[in-house]
């Protein structure tokens, strides 16, 4: 998984599910290659074998390529899960929330408010 | 004391005060360039995975028909994107690439295609603005630290201006590569149309048959801006890398210079004061003997 800045996470994994613009996509190994657009504000799940925790990261628009058993993620920006300042992401999604409200014409606001919870989804938060 | 070895003194104080200051910027320079190459590097396996998909898209679908990948007929118009800095204090970096933006500049004209300016770098913004030129766009503030955001801008500008109607028919990119510590090269580089041609030798297996998330088309739509924002992401990075190097060897050579004027200042001051005292000396050597003669003439 990689972002324009950095290299965010690499390893092994049994299953990844992500959500691409047709929907929920979920790919296991020896899958048949495929590209896709991953949708803005969408979570990424990485199940892992072994008993360790599953890894879940905010996605924010970006693709998915899987080929010969490896599965690449090119965000254009996220988040893993336990990187998410829960505090901040609230505030965000409050302030995001406050201004569609004010405003319906405002995409800026409604993709800030899809990214926020997005991030707290990541990091496990419940929200509406 | 005498005038000339003030005035050595005074020159000698300011030469070692600027001396601290290039010393100062040649040290800041050489911490960022390790940052800067840091940066480059985090940004690799990005580069390398949407290049990958990219040639997995264009060698499936032998038929890409795309707006960003096809040849515009007559090109009229093309943008020239030159990427400087926002300081000086860096030797010829901003030279180089000026002057080879005129040279490209040329060429483009002799081909009968109208080159646009989009400048990046205070430095590059003021001498066009200086000299009057039009610009298609213009960044700055960024130039030793980008950040993807300010790539994606300047993408967006590019790539609109070129689907427009009467924009751009072509993009050039002019910008410092970062090969080495030691060297940097100006180069010149066609970004769009794009051409797809990335590994020269066969893969060892095929390259396999992707399935697309909704439609090849869609994927391809957005998967090739991104490809033109990580491509000048990256010259980004590889240009503010190029500028602390650039920073600090011209620091270097202007701290060597300075080190060597105050040695052969304290020389000549050495000398100044050294004649002073002679003279000095023998003014009393002579003084005593004049009074000495005064004396024995009287008797």
């Amino acid at each position: 998984m990689v972002s324009p800045e950095r290299e965010i996470w690499s390893g092994d994994a049994d299953m990844v599910i992500a959500k691409t613009v047709d929907g929920e996509i979920g790919i296991m190994p020896q899958h048949a290659p495929v590209l896709g657009v991953l949708v803005e504000g969408g979570v990424l799940t990485v199940k892992r074998g072994g008993g360790e925790p599953d890894l879940v990261a905010a996605v924010h628009g970006g693709f998915l390529s899987v080929a010969d058993n490896e599965v690449s993620i090119l965000a254009e920006v996220a988040e893993l899960g336990s990187e998410v300042d829960v505090a901040r992401a609230k505030n965000a999604l409050d302030r995001a929330q406050a201004s569609v409200e004010a405003d319906q014409e405002n995409a800026d606001a409604a993709a800030e408010a899809k990214r926020a919870r997005a991030r707290l989804r990541a990091a496990g938060e419940e929200v509406g | 004391m005498g005038a000339q070895l003030r005035l050595l003194r005074r020159r000698i104080k300011s030469v070692k005060s600027t001396a601290k200051i290039t010393r100062a910027q040649e040290l800041i320079a050489s911490s960022r360039i390790v940052k800067a190459q840091q940066r480059m590097q985090a940004a690799v396996p990005y580069e390398r995975e949407i290049t990958r998909a990219v040639t997995g898209v264009v060698s499936n679908s032998s038929s890409v028909d795309h707006p960003l990948t096809v040849a515009k007929e007559n090109p009229r118009r093309a943008g020239v994107l030159i990427v400087t800095s926002d300081r000086g204090f860096c030797g010829g970096f901003n030279a180089n690439i000026l002057r080879e933006a005129e040279a490209l500049a040329g060429l483009l004209r002799g081909r009968g295609v109208e080159p646009v300016p989009y400048v990046v770098g205070r430095k590059g913004i003021t001498w066009h603005s200086f000299r009057g030129r039009e610009m298609g766009g213009q960044w700055g503030g960024f130039s030793d630290n980008p950040s993807y955001a300010d790539a994606k801008e300047i993408a967006n500008t590019l790539i609109t201006a070129f689907s427009a109607e009467d924009g751009i028919d072509e993009i050039h990119v002019v910008s410092t590569e970062f090969v080495s510590m030691l060297t940097q090269e100006v180069a010149v580089k066609r970004v769009l149309p794009l051409e797809v041609v990335e590994t020269t030798e066969k893969p060892e297996t095929p390259l396999p048959y992707f399935e697309f998330e909704p439609t090849a088309g869609d994927v391809l739509d957005s998967l090739l801006p991104r490809y033109v924002e990580s491509r000048i992401f990256s010259t980004l990075l590889q240009s503010a890398a190029s500028e602390h190097a650039a920073r600090r060897r011209a620091m270097k050579s202007a701290t060597d210079n300075a080190n060597e004027l105050i040695r052969v200042f304290t020389m000549q001051m050495n000398q100044a004061r050294q004649a002073e005292i002679t003279q000095e000396i023998s003014e009393i050597v002579g003084g005593a003997n004049a009074l000495a003669d005064a004396a024995a003439g009287k008797e």
